[in-house]
């Protein structure tokens, strides 16, 4: 992979107090840039899910699977393979309607992009969208014409595809 | 399913016992009172009082390193455990398995304002403030998760790359009452220490030490923590290989054997630093390959094919790359390629090297032959390493004085030689020889100082004369900060800025005010008889030895240079 590029980690850690804060913690120390970070739980009990993208070289990602495996609460660290993975973020923007010419303008984009209209108000739309971090940034692109009043993105999320999948063995 | 009824405290105590623990070292406070009530109940624990945090927490880095088995400090919140800091962060740096157990204010109470999170006095986030400097921490919420968070913590500390752990404990668990189970297992599914080594890896670091023509066996702090220093020489001998070590592995390898050739570094031995560059294969075992090692990386042994045997496999390739990782315990790892290479045919060629190795030395020794009866650090650690025993331990304070121990106090046997390496903490060897003497009571420990550094921790005299814990001090004393004078002179054009120490304080007087005995020397005649009369006596001992300002450590390889740009003579 190229210099530089994002990339992304996927991590089975306890569910605990203080985890997060351990990770965050060896990356700041550690001089590595995280540029999303998203958390959840998974099937799996008393285990949450971090999927972490970062951007750096190979050796800079190998050293970061190995310091967080080092982490004692760290169960599981897998750095996905960018061609063989599934990757989706979620953004909710609120956007300006001057009128209601604009307002259906907007609606044809977020049709266009499979988005949804989540909520109406007389002046704002607050649309919902579900993609790949590009299709986002596209979608937002278009949106800025309108203009963006408030913006919320999740972060990036990812699995392997296939029945490739990081468990931990009970 | 067993249980007892007993407060968080008497669990603490109980568990810590059961891990085999005798003795701690540390400071009470508010916030740790239970544990102290619990500690008169307990009179196979012994209690021993520093005179502040730090040196609670080197005293127990020195006991872990000199026994190899885990030391234990108390101490209580806020100040507390800050004052802590130091110490584990130094142990953290070496790799050296020490529990920290600190008080904290309460979970809950009473007084809602006296709780955790609410700023509470004498509150500090101990937890947010170790966690890059521990192996791992834990915060107990009930009495009945002590013993399994003792038992754990102390696997953490103790297995794969050891590393101190802190178990901070609030009062009011401390307090509670609960029945408790003692039998609970440990279970920490995302901690397996690597152990045994890849066959195919010893297959082919047999190998290709087997083709070596002039092997070095390069081995750090590993080999020592691993106890793996017979395997070490019996892999040497058999490969006929000179063995370098790094400052933390000083000890790992008897430094009077012929095949020694001493540390690597930024003031290692000439030997060292010349013969490892001329290597065609390294052996590197249980090594960071740190700076102070290393120098210029770019010119660290570009050549050499190098086989990195490490537990920790986020060393693998993070300072140096290396041909043949092997990530596993150093000593099984050694035995699997001892074991594979008297089996294999071993290209004979290692007679041009061996006797390369045997000349430099040889050179060496000529060069640094020059009788010196000045009181210079050289003949002052030589003579001193005479008159102690083969099994007495050295421990150092950090700079100019911890330099020249390096370089010219022989280390003969692995938990001999106890240095601050990577943190460089000045104030480490005085308590760290401390916690070394009542882990090994009936050997001899010294501890070689700096005037700087001694002061930093020397308040831990009273400690060491009231709770009877004799070791001797030799204090290089050249009434500066010797080592960033060195720089200041090297670097700065001698624009010395607050180095001078002065005269004060008087360091026989220091000793005495303690309860300590000093002697001021003034000859290497004088040194002689200080050293035999504290080795003889029941109390500590301080002998202040006046030593010129303007003595450098030397060789020195300078800040960015490669291991082959050494200057200055041995």
């Amino acid at each position: 992979m190229e210099n530089g590029k994002t990339k992304v980690i996927a991590a089975l850690v306890e569910n605990k107090p203080g985890v997060l804060h351990s990770v965050a913690n060896m990356f700041r120390r550690r001089g590595f840039n995280i540029e999303s970070i998203t958390v959840g739980h998974t099937e799996q009990k008393g285990i949450a899910r971090m999927t972490i993208t970062v951007s750096g070289d190979e050796k800079t990602l190998e050293q970061i699977v190995k310091q967080m495996n080092k982490l004692i609460d760290v169960v599981k660290v897998a750095s996905l393979e960018p061609e063989n993975i599934v990757t989706r973020e979620l953004a909710l923007i609120k956007v300006n309607v001057p009128d209601t010419k604009t307002r259906s303008d907007i609606i044809n984009c977020v049709e266009v992009f499979r988005g949804h209209v989540v909520d109406v108000a007389p002046e704002a739309l607050t649309i919902e969208i579900t993609g790949t971090p590009d299709k986002i940034d596209a979608f937002l692109n278009l949106m800025k014409t309108y203009g963006i009043m408030e913006l919320a993105r999740t972060g990036l999320t990812a699995l392997s595809r296939g029945t490739r999948s990081i468990r931990i063995d009970e | 399913m067993t249980t007892t009824k007993m407060s968080g405290a008497n669990a603490l105590l109980e568990s810590l016992e059961k891990q085999g623990v005798k003795e701690v070292f540390g400071i009470l406070g508010g916030a740790i009172l239970p544990v102290y009530d619990a500690l008169c109940n307990h009179p196979r624990i012994r209690h021993i009082l520093a005179r502040h945090e730090q040196g609670a927490a080197h005293a127990a880095d020195g006991y872990a390193r000199a026994s190899g088995r885990p030391g234990v400090c108390f101490a209580t919140s806020g100040p507390g455990a800050t004052n802590l800091v130091t110490g584990i962060a130094n142990a953290y740096m070496d790799s050296s398995p020490i529990i920290a157990l600190t008080g904290q204010v309460p979970t809950t109470g009473i007084n809602s304002t006296y709780i955790i999170g609410r700023d509470a006095f004498q509150e500090a986030d101990i937890i947010g403030i170790t966690t890059p400097i521990t192996k791992h921490n834990f915060q107990l919420r009930t009495p009945a998760e002590i013993p399994q968070t003792v038992n754990t913590a102390f696997y953490i500390a103790t297995t794969g790359r050891p590393g101190p752990v802190l178990i901070d404990f609030p009062k009011d668990v401390q307090a509670a009452v609960a029945e408790i189970d003692f039998t609970s297992k440990i279970d920490i599914r995302g901690y397996k220490p690597p152990e045994n080594p890849h066959p195919l890896q010893i297959r082919k670091a047999a190998e290709c030490l087997a083709e070596a023509e002039r092997p070095v066996i390069l081995a750090g702090g590993g080999v020592i923590s691993s106890n793996a220093s017979d395997e070490l020489l019996t892999i040497a001998e058999l490969l006929l290989a000179p063995v370098a070590t790094t400052f933390m592995g000083k000890g790992a390898f008897p430094e009077i054997h012929p095949l020694s050739i001493g540390n690597i570094g930024m003031h290692g031995n000439p030997l060292a630093n010349k013969l490892l560059l001329e290597a065609d294969v390294m052996l590197a075992v249980g090594t960071r390959f740190s700076d102070r090692s290393t120098g210029n990386t770019d010119t660290f042994c570009p050549d050499a094919k190098k086989i990195h045997i490490d537990i920790d496999a986020a060393e693998i390739g993070k300072n140096i790359e290396v041909d043949i990782p092997i990530v596993a315990d150093a000593k099984k790892a050694l035995a699997a390629i001892h074991e594979r290479l008297i089996k294999q045919a071993k290209k004979n060629t290692g007679s041009a090297w061996a006797n390369r190795v045997k000349e430099a030395k040889q050179l060496l020794n000529r060069q640094s032959e020059i009788a010196v009866k000045d009181l210079k650090p050289k003949p002052l650690l030589q003579t001193l390493r005479k008159l102690l025993p083969e099994n007495a331990i050295a421990t150092t304070e950090v700079g100019q004085n911890q330099m020249w121990a390096a370089l010219y106090y022989k280390a003969l046997k692995p938990r001999t030689f106890i240095s601050s390496g990577g943190l460089g903490t000045m104030g480490f060897g005085f308590p760290a020889s401390l916690g070394a003497k009542v882990a090994c009571p009936n050997r001899p420990v010294v501890d070689i100082a700096g005037d700087g550094s001694f002061i930093m921790t020397e308040q831990e005299l009273a400690c060491s004369v009231i709770e009877n814990i004799p070791v001797t001090v030799i204090v290089l004393n050249n009434g500066v900060l010797g080592m960033v004078a060195q720089w200041q002179r090297m670097f700065y054009k001698r624009r010395y800025m607050a180095v001078k120490l002065g005269t004060y304080p008087d360091f026989v007087k220091l000793a005495e005010a303690y309860g300590a005995q000093g002697f001021h020397v003034g000859s290497i005649a004088e040194f002689q008889k200080a050293v035999k009369t504290a080795l003889k006596s029941k109390v500590t001992t301080v002998i202040d030895v006046p030593i010129s300002s303007e003595e450098d450590v030397v060789p020195m390889v300078p800040p960015g240079c490669g291991l082959n740009q050494q200057v200055g003579d041995y």
